[in-house]
């Protein structure tokens, strides 16, 4: 079976889902990311669904599935490049993904991780003076 | 209608086409058809003919049972007739005459044709009288269906029109809604607003309500959606223009409206410019700190 | 009176079956003219129901239909199982419900995406769900 491929990008790890996800599909990808993180020490998990015309609550708890996975693991996850009819769709299904953070595209997304990273960085060295 | 009776329209009107036609055109001129200009003769006639064929082959094959499949060519005839003409601007009227003036040329043959006995004659065209009403009947109610899907479509160019997204600086989007926001409004704002958050990479959006006479819990909840709908994509939003009673109504409501507000658009502006990390300062004019300004008397 | 001018049927057994039903729904809504944000609605609509007859109706079978009403076209689709059927279609209905059978979002999500949405459930013998979508 196909996997989703997953990138490193710096300290984040990039997934670009382009295709139509079957649900066994779509685990995997849970199980891969979860791995990597780990293996990567990474700090943050970008998913760029800028080619998905639909999701639904199946694809919805996935992204919730990973945003909280990767918050135990210390990632921060950012769901990036949501299509407009896909956003007018999933608030008239109900679905906030309130625990998903979201970015106009991959860069911005970058950007949100970078600045947690940064802010991260700056509480550190203050607890050593 | 019996079998007999109906091969034997069948062959009338196959018989005298020429001279149904004729008197069919006469009488749709004498109500006025061509006078317009919308439609010239040869194409009416156009029409008459592949009307009066494809009704006749109907008649054939399902005798005046209008609503069976033998008609279907028929309906899908009037369907495109009764569709242009909606979109060409003919009245009713004019439409449905059409069908109607059918009827005097199709007895004025039958009568003329003396096949059948007086009573059968009666008959017979107390059924076609029945079937052309259906018909026509049917041709008004589409013509109907097609102009109030010509003002649906107007309405919406004019929501589109009257709701323009402004980009106030880059980044940054501004939202004036003027009037009421009723749900098909927002659908079409709202596919709007987000369009452009993606075409200009916007990632702040400032809705403005200072023109929203009042606000009841559904323009809220479509408000929200809206909100809602940017957030998914990244994008924050900033209510702007809430007036004092708009405030009322929502608290005595319930209504959370989780997003910031501001009093004014300066205000909002103000904050978006803040949270994109831009400030504006003061420029330096050219001779030092001397404000170029227009020489006054005296100087 | 809605005519019907074109019509198929897909099984739904596997999850690849799911994928095939938001495809081809997809091609219909295309096809009937919907607005590029009415198809994705009744897109996922689809899908939701379609995930929904395979996991808790045991597999079933989707019927795909263009319907046409004076001059409007639309898209319906009705959604088949022979499944144990839902108990309480009031409380299934509302969201975030979860019996043993976890509906969830579907059933009210797939309903707020529909212009049109209606649901017949025995129990021990299955539930057939129809919606339709139309042109706005």
């Amino acid at each position: 079976m196909d996997r989703i491929p997953i990138l490193k990008l710096g300290e984040a790890l990039l997934v670009t889902i382009q295709v139509d996800m079957h649900d066994r599909l779509a685990t995997a990808l849970e199980e891969d990311l979860t791995s990597k993180i780990v293996a990567h020490g990474a700090k943050g998990v970008l998913i760029d669904i800028s080619a998905l015309e639909i999701v639904d609550s199946f694809i919805g708890r996935m992204l919730d599935n990973i945003a909280a996975v990767s918050r135990i693991l210390d990632a921060e996850t950012v769901v990036v490049g949501m299509r407009p009819a896909v956003a007018i769709t999933l608030v008239e299904l109900g679905l906030s993904l309130s625990g998903v953070r979201t970015a106009l595209n991959v860069d911005r997304g970058m950007e949100l991780i970078q600045r947690r990273l940064a802010s991260e960085h700056v509480d550190a060295d203050d607890d050593e003076d | 209608m019996s079998a007999v009776e109906t091969s034997a329209i069948v062959t009338l009107v196959t018989d005298e086409e020429q001279a149904i036609l004729a008197e069919w055109l006469d009488l749709q001129k004498k109500a006025g058809a061509l006078d317009t200009g919308r439609i010239n003769a040869s194409e009416l006639g156009a029409q008459c003919r592949d009307f009066l064929r494809s009704f006749r082959d109907a008649v054939a094959k399902g005798g005046v049972d209008v609503a069976g499949s033998a008609y279907t060519p028929v309906r899908e005839f009037l369907s495109e007739l009764s569709r242009s003409r909606a979109q060409q601007g003919f009245s009713p009227r004019e439409t449905a005459t059409f069908v109607f003036s059918l009827k005097q040329p199709l007895y004025n043959v039958m009568d003329r044709a003396k096949a059948t006995s007086p009573v059968a004659l009666a008959q017979t065209m107390w059924a076609i009288t029945l079937l052309l009403d259906e018909l026509g009947l049917f041709t008004t109610e589409i013509y109907q269906k097609s102009r109030e899907q010509v003002i649906l479509r107007q309405q919406r160019e004019i929501t589109e029109l009257s709701t323009p997204v402004v980009k106030l600086w880059q980044g940054v989007l501004a939202l004036p809604i003027i009037g009421t926001l009723d749900s098909q409004r927002t659908q079409v704002v709202m596919e709007n607003l987000l369009q452009t958050i993606v075409d200009q990479g916007a990632s702040i959006a400032i809705i403005d309500i200072t023109g929203v006479p009042t606000v009841d819990t559904l323009t809220a909840q479509h408000l929200l959606k809206t909100v809602s709908a940017a957030r998914l994509m990244g994008a924050d939003c900033i209510i702007s223009g809430i007036r004092p009673q708009i405030a009322q109504t929502l608290v005595h409501l319930g209504v959370e409206l989780n997003v910031i507000s501001k009093a004014t658009l300066a205000d909002a502006f103000a904050l978006a410019l803040a949270r994109t990390g831009k400030t504006v300062t003061r420029v330096k004019s050219a001779q030092g700190d001397k404000n170029p300004r227009p020489a006054e008397k005296g100087e | 009176m809605p005519t019907t001018t074109r019509t198929e049927r897909l099984a739904i057994r596997s999850s690849e079956d799911v994928v095939k039903v938001r495809q081809l729904v997809r091609t219909f809504a295309v096809e009937a003219g919907l607005s590029l944000v009415d198809q994705t609605k009744i897109v996922t609509a689809a899908s939701e129901l379609a995930r929904n007859t395979l996991d808790y109706g045991g597999g079933g079978e989707v019927r795909l239909e263009i319907v046409e009403d004076g001059g409007r076209k639309g898209v319906r689709l009705a959604f088949e199982d022979r499944g144990p059927g839902i108990a309480d279609l009031q409380l299934a209905l509302k969201d975030g419900y979860t019996s043993g059978s976890g509906l969830g979002l579907g059933l009210g999500g797939a309903r707020r995406l529909s212009n049109e949405f209606s649901i017949e459930s025995t129990i021990g013998v299955g539930t057939k769900i129809t919606i339709a979508r139309w042109k706005a």
